[in-house]
C-alpha cells in the first residue's frame, strides 16, 4: 500500500443480546479492517450494558450491530432507546442490519420503526451488502479525515 | 423446530409424530431463553411479539410437561434444543416437565453461543450433569462438540471436542450420551471424520450407552429448493453409509427463514425416503424405486457413481493426540477443557469468544477438503506446502463459507434438473 494512511476510522461490532451468531461479525470485521478501519468485535450475545460502556470508552465513529437471528426488531429497538437515552452517547453513528425478523423478506417492515427509533442506517439482509458498503463511502466526507486505502470486498 | 406459542409448538410436534418417517420430535428454544433473559420472553408472551422459539421457562414445567403428554410417547421421544451456555434454570425446567433429551456441552455451547467465561460453563454444566444423573430416569444428553460454529472448523477438532465433552458427561454420572457431528464440505472426509468419532467414543467410553448424531449441514445453505434437499440427501446418505443412529435435517427455508411446520414435515420424510433408499443400496437389494432414485442419475462432484468412499487424512490420529495431550493438563475433563482453551491448546477457528485463542485457521482446498491453514498453538502439524498461506480476506471468508451453497446451487445451472426431472416428487415417482 502506497497510500498515505490517513487517521483510520473506529468500528465498534457486535451483536444483540440475545443473538448468537458469529459468522457475520468475522465478516464485518475483515471488510472493515480491509478498508482500513480499526475494529473492536464485541462477539455474539452482548448486554446493551456492555455496548454502552465500550461506545463511552473508545468513542468509536460508528457502532455496527449485526443481528441475523430474527429478534434484531425488539433487542435492537431496546438497545437504541438505550442509546439515546445516553446524553453523551445521543450524536453517536449507530447503524445496525442483518436478519431482523423471522419472516424473511417481509423483515423489512422493521426498518423504518428502527431507524425512527434512532438508527442512522438499518439494512436488511436481502438488500445486500452494497447498501453497507455506500454508507461507509458516505464515511469518508465526515469530519474526520477520509480513507483513502478503499479496496471493496 | 421451534415456535413461540403452545399452540402452534403442539401443533407442529403433532404434524412431526403424524409424518411417514421414523422421527423425534424436537422443540428449538428462543433466543431469549437462551440467554436466561427469561422476563424478555415473558414480555414477548404478553405482548405477542414473535419470537424466534419455543420460551420453555416462560411457558414454564407445567405448561411444558401437559405438551410433552399431549404430543410425546414412548415411540416418540422429543429433544429440547437450545444453545445455552448456562443453562441450569433450564435443566431445572426440563426435568420438572419431563424432556427425553436435551444436547450441549461446557465448550460447544459456550465458545459458540455466549460471553461466559468457559470455566463458569463448566460449573454450570457439571452441575446440570449431576442433576440429571440424579434423576430415576436420566434425560438423554448428546454432546453438540462436533457442530462447532457449524462449518469451518476442521473434523479432526470436532471429532476431539465431542469425545471430550462425552467424557465430561461421563464424569459427571451420565451413561445415556451421544456423540454429535456435522456435515462440512467433503462426502469422503465426513465419512472418514464419523468413522473416526466411533472408533474413539468406542474405546473411551466404554459402560455408556452411547450413539453418534449426525447434523445436516449447518452453516451457509444453498438457496434454490432442489439445491437444499440435494445437500440434505447427502447428508443422509452420509448418515446412513457412516453407521450414524440419528440426524438432524435442515429445510429448504434454512437460507432464508425459520421454516413453517410443512416444511418440517417435508424434510423428514424426504430424509426418511433417502435413508430407505441408501439402507437399500448399501443391501444391494435393487428396487425400482431405489433404481431411479439412485444418486447416478443426478449427483455431481464427489457423489456422482458409486459409493463415496472414505479418505485417508489422519482424522483418528489428530483426534486422538488433541484428546490425550488435552487431558493430560489436569485431573479432570472439566478442568483440563479451561486449561487446553486458556493456552491455545484447543483453538476453534475464527471463533470470537474471549476464552477462544482464535490464531487457528482453517481452509476448503480446491478439492472441497477442509484442512488446517494455522494451528497457532494446537499441537498439530499443518502442512503449508512450502509456502505460508495469506491471511483471509472478507471475500475470501464468503467464499469459504458459501462453498456448500455454491457446491449445490450450482448444481441446479449446469445439471439441467428443472428441464430434466422438475420435482423431487416426479423424480421419485419416474
Amino acid at each position: 500500500m502506497s497510500q498515505v494512511m490517513l487517521p483510520a476510522k473506529r468500528f465498534v461490532v457486535s451483536s444483540v443480546s440475545s443473538d448468537a451468531h458469529m459468522w457475520n461479525l468475522v465478516f464485518l470485521q475483515l471488510l472493515l479492517e480491509e478498508q482500513g478501519a480499526e475494529v473492536t468485535n464485541l462477539g455474539a450475545c452482548v448486554p446493551d450494558e456492555l455496548i454502552v460502556e465500550e461506545c463511552r470508552r473508545t468513542r468509536p465513529d460508528v457502532l455496527v450491530i449485526s443481528t441475523v437471528n430474527g429478534h434484531g426488531h425488539l433487542d435492537g429497538l431496546r438497545l437504541i432507546r438505550r442509546i439515546r437515552s445516553e446524553p453523551d452517547l445521543a450524536d453517536l453513528r449507530v447503524v445496525i442490519g442483518g436478519k431482523l425478523g423471522v419472516r424473511g423478506a417481509e423483515n423489512i417492515v422493521y426498518a423504518e420503526e428502527l431507524a425512527l427509533s434512532g438508527f442512522d442506517a438499518v439494512f436488511e439482509a436481502d438488500g445486500g451488502i452494497d447498501g453497507f458498503q455506500e454508507f461507509l463511502a458516505t464515511l469518508e466526507n465526515a469530519d474526520r479525515p477520509a480513507l483513502t486505502s478503499g479496496a471493496a470486498a | 423446530m421451534g415456535f413461540g406459542d403452545l399452540a402452534t409448538m403442539r401443533e407442529g410436534l403433532l404434524g412431526v409424530r403424524a409424518a411417514d418417517a421414523a422421527a423425534v420430535g424436537t422443540i428449538t428454544l428462543d433466543s431469549y431463553t437462551r440467554v436466561n433473559d427469561h422476563d424478555s420472553a415473558r414480555q414477548a408472551l404478553r405482548t405477542g411479539a414473535e419470537l424466534n422459539g419455543f420460551p420453555l421457562v416462560a411457558h414454564g414445567p407445567v405448561a411444558t410437561r401437559r405438551l410433552l403428554g399431549e404430543v410425546s410417547g414412548d415411540g416418540f421421544p422429543v429433544q429440547v434444543r437450545h444453545g445455552s451456555a448456562l443453562p441450569y434454570p433450564l435443566f431445572e425446567a426440563m426435568v420438572a416437565a419431563g424432556v427425553d433429551a436435551t444436547e450441549g456441552g461446557p465448550v460447544s455451547y459456550c465458545l459458540p453461543y455466549s460471553r461466559a467465561p468457559i470455566s463458569e460453563a463448566v460449573k454450570a454444566w457439571a452441575r446440570c450433569c449431576e442433576l440429571i444423573a440424579a434423576q430415576p430416569e436420566p434425560m438423554h444428553l448428546e454432546s453438540f462438540g462436533g457442530c462447532m460454529l457449524g462449518q469451518l472448523c476442521p473434523p479432526s477438532l470436532l471429532v476431539a471436542l465431542s469425545v471430550l465433552e462425552a467424557l465430561f458427561f461421563r464424569e459427571h454420572g451420565l451413561s445415556d450420551i451421544s456423540l454429535s457431528y456435522a456435515q462440512q464440505t467433503h462426502p469422503g472426509q465426513d465419512l472418514e471424520a464419523i468413522a473416526a468419532l466411533r472408533r474413539l467414543a468406542g474405546e473411551r467410553l466404554a459402560g455408556a450407552d452411547w450413539h453418534v448424531v449426525l447434523y445436516t449441514f449447518m452453516g451457509v445453505f444453498p438457496r434454490t429448493l432442489v439445491g437444499s434437499f440435494r445437500i440434505l440427501e447427502e447428508s443422509v446418505r452420509l448418515a446412513v453409509r457412516s453407521g450414524s443412529e440419528r440426524l438432524i435435517v435442515k429445510t429448504p427455508a434454512e437460507a432464508h427463514r425459520i421454516p413453517t411446520i410443512a416444511e418440517n414435515v417435508d424434510a423428514l420424510e424426504f430424509a426418511d425416503a433417502i435413508a430407505r433408499d441408501e439402507a437399500g443400496r448399501a443391501a444391494r437389494v435393487s428396487t425400482p424405486a431405489a433404481g431411479s432414485g439412485s444418486g447416478a442419475a443426478h449427483g455431481s462432484g464427489a457423489e456422482s457413481g458409486d459409493e463415496v468412499r472414505a479418505t485417508d487424512s489422519g482424522i483418528y490420529e489428530e483426534a486422538r493426540m488433541l484428546v490425550d495431550s488435552t487431558l493430560e493438563l489436569a485431573p479432570t475433563v472439566g478442568e483440563a477443557l479451561i486449561r487446553a482453551f486458556s493456552r491455545g491448546h484447543l483453538d476453534v477457528p475464527y471463533c470470537l469468544h474471549q476464552d477462544n485463542a482464535n490464531r487457528s485457521r482453517a481452509y476448503v482446498d480446491p478439492g472441497g477438503m477442509l484442512r488446517w491453514a494455522e494451528p497457532g498453538r494446537m499441537p498439530l502439524r499443518v502442512d503449508r506446502g512450502g509456502t505460508a498461506r495469506r491471511p483471509v480476506s472478507a471475500k475470501g471468508l464468503l467464499g469459504m463459507l458459501g462453498f456448500n451453497e455454491r457446491r449445490f446451487d450450482r448444481e441446479q445451472l449446469t445439471h439441467g434438473h428443472f428441464t430434466s426431472r422438475p420435482s423431487i416428487s416426479a423424480r421419485s415417482a419416474s
